[in-house]
């Protein structure tokens, strides 16, 4: 049995007939193609394939993708506007916030909400708020301080 | 940023050329990889830890829909072992063989028995993963379950549940370093001898990529294709064509594309890759496998897991007389690709550590036990050498009452350059060991911390320091060295240089980043060396197909051997084009002179033609040298002469929590010594990430076994617990430097130091924060909030 979804994933419209056990991230990596999006474990833990999902930073792994019909999500794929690096993609390149490069999506998605919940966050707030990714390139150190040049070089909101 | 030809990128911290794809999620890892007619792998795994296989029927599993084909071991005639690639045998004339290893069939899929949880039995591959997956659950095996032994120091006892017709009493091999004789006569002399049971736990590595792999067979050609998960794409070529499979090399080609972390676990040649490869010739269809993080865990070679009574003997002024060392290493059930290598040559070999030492022996016993395999792991034998001499140096300073610091200062190495022959057969090549020391202590402000330590014991707070004074051996590895040791393999490396007609370059290296930065770093020294800007060079790596040849990256060898490969053809390059240079300019080859990507007559600077100039007419040879070969490609194979030997310095301060057990660091730091150092910003990401891996081991990582069942307790991110970012402080890291002379680079290695520093440096700092409470050791890691709990508990003065 399959079931149709409908959602718009960076901007473009989306719409397949799908398992309903299909996982949102195995649909946004198989059925979409869009392979920035990464799995590293089988129960939440490692935040790899962290998107935006109507704003919020969540686990692809921990939702079907016939469950979110309609919803309007961006992937790191997504970030970059025209060729212009987002601050917290330019942060991780300026900070060396990654080595592998695995874990890296979905950091920087995470941090992308961070910065909007805590537009100058401490040193505490960014490790506190990284609880759902794991990285086990950089002892963190760096990614840390990605983020503190992101939240200092991120535009001003209007 | 500027990268004119004038400036000198060596030493500079560069930003990453890589790293554009990685951070807009356009990296290209294995499981990204989709390919027409595609199918999936899932294996069938035993259960149990220990069982006898009866019968296997995969007939409900080919009924399901989307089954293209199930196998078992039975239907892989004409398959071999998955070969162990160090022989420790006596009539090899192996040094220090007091029992022949063991070598045990491993089977890419095990038909008589199954030794460990996770042991694949079968393989079902489907048009879809989710077929391939739902069927496996169908393959119904009847098992008899047997007894089960996974301790270390239980393995080998009479009793024991036995693995393996081959090996007795289930010893892999005995093996002993040093000099037994002048090492009880040190202890006998001795003032104070101090004896510990050291335990250096397992751990699973946990790449954030779990192993993938795609195979295509072609067969109108008869080409295969194997992408996959690996640090050494022609070693896996090699193992798996020559040994397991049987097949021509040259018609296989082996490409790992982004990888995403290795950290040793994807050296090895594993089963599911030889499956997946035989599957697509016999089914002429490509075949994809992904690793669940479950599945990572079970089957993952895993790392360290040593059992060791260190000794030490030591004189009433503080002088390290003497050392004994007894350890069990536990090898899991099969010998993985170079596990014998990792308790011995890797181990025993680092065991003078950086002091003056009267004397050394060290025994070593490996043991099957039904665990998952363990190999190597970021440092691989030389974090448990430096355990195992960090923590009995500091028991032995407390039971002679000196300071640990003192205590070291008094033993150290004097500075040396050119070579220090240690009692465990290897000789350093440089060292400065008291420099990196000093430095550290003064970050430190060590008199003043004491005398915080003194205010807050008064107040009951449990503060503590520790320290490590490490040494490593990288660069791995002297070819004839290591084949006089056992090695099945070659240890050089190789470096094609290839310059374009327009003089843009492309070097092809069988070194392999899986997140070492070598787009990066290696195109640093071309741009140098050929005075040319970054943006023409690119750098090739992991495909067999382009790569002349490789031995890849582990063992902190990729700048060393893979890099001196790479300036080996660069300098090739130049000599050749000095020839056509002088040509051009009518003069003789010997009066040319290069530099700044000029090709000029030395004393008459305007008479000069630039790279690009020489590189054109290298391809359009018509004013030419008579008799020189067209073209301008070079390549390089590099044997290093030896190992290098970084050190350094590490301390860390934490506070106990009196009540919880919970330990928290409130400093770290490192004071490394890597030799001349490539990109400042990489070295230090490397030295980070190493310390969080090591505090990872020190204070939660370990991977558990139930002694009953055999199951794996901690078998998912939810159970073993990976450090997080507010588990984790910032690092404070210098360096000295102190170039070694084996290479012409100078530079040593920086991949693992942190992991082999960190775990003595932070079980030492609990072991003095609970000094007060009477305690003067700790056993075994990691160092829990309940661990620690139970020890304040325990200790007779915590009342």
């Amino acid at each position: 049995m399959k079931l149709p979804v409908k959602m718009t994933i960076n901007g473009q419209s989306y719409s397949h007939e799908v398992e309903p056990r299909l996982l949102l991230v195995h649909y946004i990596r198989e059925t979409v193609g869009l392979t920035g999006t990464h799995v590293g474990c089988d129960t939440s833990q490692c935040g790899a394939c962290t998107i935006l999902m109507d704003g919020q930073a969540v686990k692809a792994c921990n939702f079907f993708a016939v469950q979110v019909d309609g919803a309007n999500i961006m992937t790191i794929e997504g970030l970059a506007k025209d060729g212009e690096l987002h601050p917290i993609q330019q942060g991780f390149w300026e900070k060396h916030g990654l080595q592998c490069g695995f874990c890296t999506p979905g950091m920087i998605m995470s941090a992308y909400q961070m910065l909007e919940r805590y537009p100058k966050p401490s040193e505490a707030q960014i490790r506190h708020q990284l609880e759902g990714n794991l990285c086990r390139c950089t002892g963190y150190h760096n990614i840390v301080k990605a983020i503190e040049w992101a939240a200092e070089h991120m535009p001003a909101k209007r | 940023m500027a990268t004119v030809a004038a400036d000198r990128l060596f030493g500079k911290s560069i930003k990453r050329r890589e790293d554009p794809r990685f951070i807009t999620g356009r990296g290209q890892y294995v499981d990204d990889l989709k390919l027409p007619g595609m199918t999936y792998a899932a294996f069938v795994r035993s259960p149990h830890a220990h069982a006898r296989i009866r019968k296997i029927d995969t007939a409900a599993a080919l009924r399901h829909p989307g089954v293209v084909a199930v196998f078992t071991g039975k239907d892989m005639t004409g398959v071999n072992s998955l070969p162990c690639g160090w022989d420790l045998r006596k009539e090899k004339k192996i040094p220090g063989v007091v029992q022949d290893l063991a070598m045990v069939p491993h089977m890419p899929l095990t038909s008589d028995a199954a030794r460990h949880v996770g042991d694949p039995v079968a393989v079902v591959i489907a048009d879809s993963q989710s077929a391939a997956i739902d069927a496996a659950e169908l393959v119904n095996v009847d098992w008899e379950p047997l007894p089960a032994v996974t301790n270390t120091e239980k393995a080998a006892q009479s009793g024991a549940a036995q693995l393996h017709d081959g090996a007795p009493g289930n010893v892999a091999f005995k093996w002993e370093i040093g000099d037994r004789a002048a090492t009880d006569a040190a202890f006998k002399s001795a003032a104070v001898t101090v004896k510990k049971r050291i335990v250096n736990q397992r751990l699973v590595a946990n790449a954030m990529e779990p192993r993938a792999c795609v195979a295509r067979y072609e067969d109108a050609t008869g080409d295969l294709t194997l992408w996959v998960t690996s640090q050494n794409p022609h070693v896996h070529r090699l193992l798996m064509c020559a040994f397991v499979l049987g097949i021509p090399e040259h018609k296989v080609r082996v490409i790992a594309p982004d990888v995403g972390g290795g950290f040793g676990s994807k050296i090895f040649l594993y089963n599911e890759e030889v499956v997946c490869s035989w599957a697509s010739r016999r089914l002429k269809r490509p075949v994809r496998w992904t690793a669940s993080r479950r599945e990572a865990y079970l089957t993952d070679a895993h790392g360290r897991d040593h059992v060791t009574d260190a000794e030490i003997a030591l004189a009433r002024d503080g002088k390290i007389l003497g050392l004994r060392v007894k350890t069990t290493a536990n090898l899991g059930a099969y010998l993985s690709t170079f596990a014998p290598a990792v308790p011995t040559f890797l181990y025993g070999t680092l065991l003078n550590g950086v002091y003056t030492i009267g004397a050394i022996h060290c025994e070593v016993t490996g043991v099957f036990s039904n665990t998952t395999a363990v190999d190597a792991y970021r440092g691989a034998g030389r974090p448990e050498a430096c355990y195992a001499i960090e923590r009995i140096v500091e028991a032995g300073a407390r039971g002679l009452g000196m300071d640990v610091a003192e205590l070291r200062k008094k033993n150290f190495i004097p500075k040396f350059s050119g070579a220090y022959q240690t009692h465990v057969a290897v000789a350093y090549d440089s060292g400065d060991y008291g420099a990196a020391w000093d430095r550290m202590l003064q970050m430190l402000d060590y008199k003043k911390f004491r005398a915080e330590q003194e205010a807050a014991r008064k107040q009951g707070r449990l503060l503590g320091i520790g320290f490590s004074a490490y040494i490593e051996a990288c660069s791995i590895a002297p070819s004839k060295l290591v084949g006089a040791l056992g090695a099945g393999a070659g240890l050089y490396e190789s470096g094609k240089v290839r310059v374009h007609p327009t003089g843009m370059v492309t070097v092809f290296t069988g070194s392999h980043s899986h997140g070492q930065g070598h787009e990066t770093t290696f195109a640093q020294l071309v741009a140098d060396k050929l005075g040319i800007p970054i943006e023409h060079v690119d750098i090739v790596h992991g495909d067999t197909g382009s790569v002349a040849f490789g031995m890849g990256t582990y063992g902190s060898r990729s700048a060393s051997v893979g890099g001196t490969a790479i300036l080996m053809s660069l300098n090739k390059v130049i000599e050749k084009g000095k020839k056509i240079a002088a040509h051009l300019l009518e003069a003789s080859p010997g009066d040319i002179e290069f530099g700044g990507g000029q090709f000029s007559v030395k004393g008459a600077p305007g008479k000069a033609v630039p790279f690009g100039a020489v590189s054109l007419t290298a391809y359009v040879p018509h004013n030419y040298p008579e008799g020189l070969e067209p073209g301008l490609e070079e390549t390089s194979f590099y044997d290093p002469s030896n190992f290098c030997f970084p050190f350094g310095a590490h301390a860390c301060v934490v506070e106990v929590e009196r009540d919880t057990g919970n330990v928290r660091i409130l400093r770290y730091l490192a004071v490394d010594d890597v030799g001349n150092v490539i990109n400042p910003m990489i070295v230090d990401g490397m030295v980070h990430g190493g310390i969080a891996q090591g505090v990872g081991q020190a204070l939660w990582e370990g991977a558990v076994y139930d002694g009953q069942s055999g199951q794996l307790m901690t078998g998912s991110m939810m159970d073993y617990a990976l450090p997080k970012a507010d588990m984790l402080p910032m690092y404070e890291t210098d360096r000295t430097v102190t170039p070694t002379p084996v290479n012409p680079m100078g530079v040593k290695g920086a991949g693992e130091t942190g992991t082999i520093a960190s775990p003595p440096a932070v079980v030492n700092a609990v072991v003095d924060a609970l000094a007060p409470l009477g305690v003067d050791h700790i056993e075994a890691m990691p160092l829990t909030a309940e661990r620690v709990w139970k020890i304040i508990q325990g200790a007779k003065g915590a009342r």
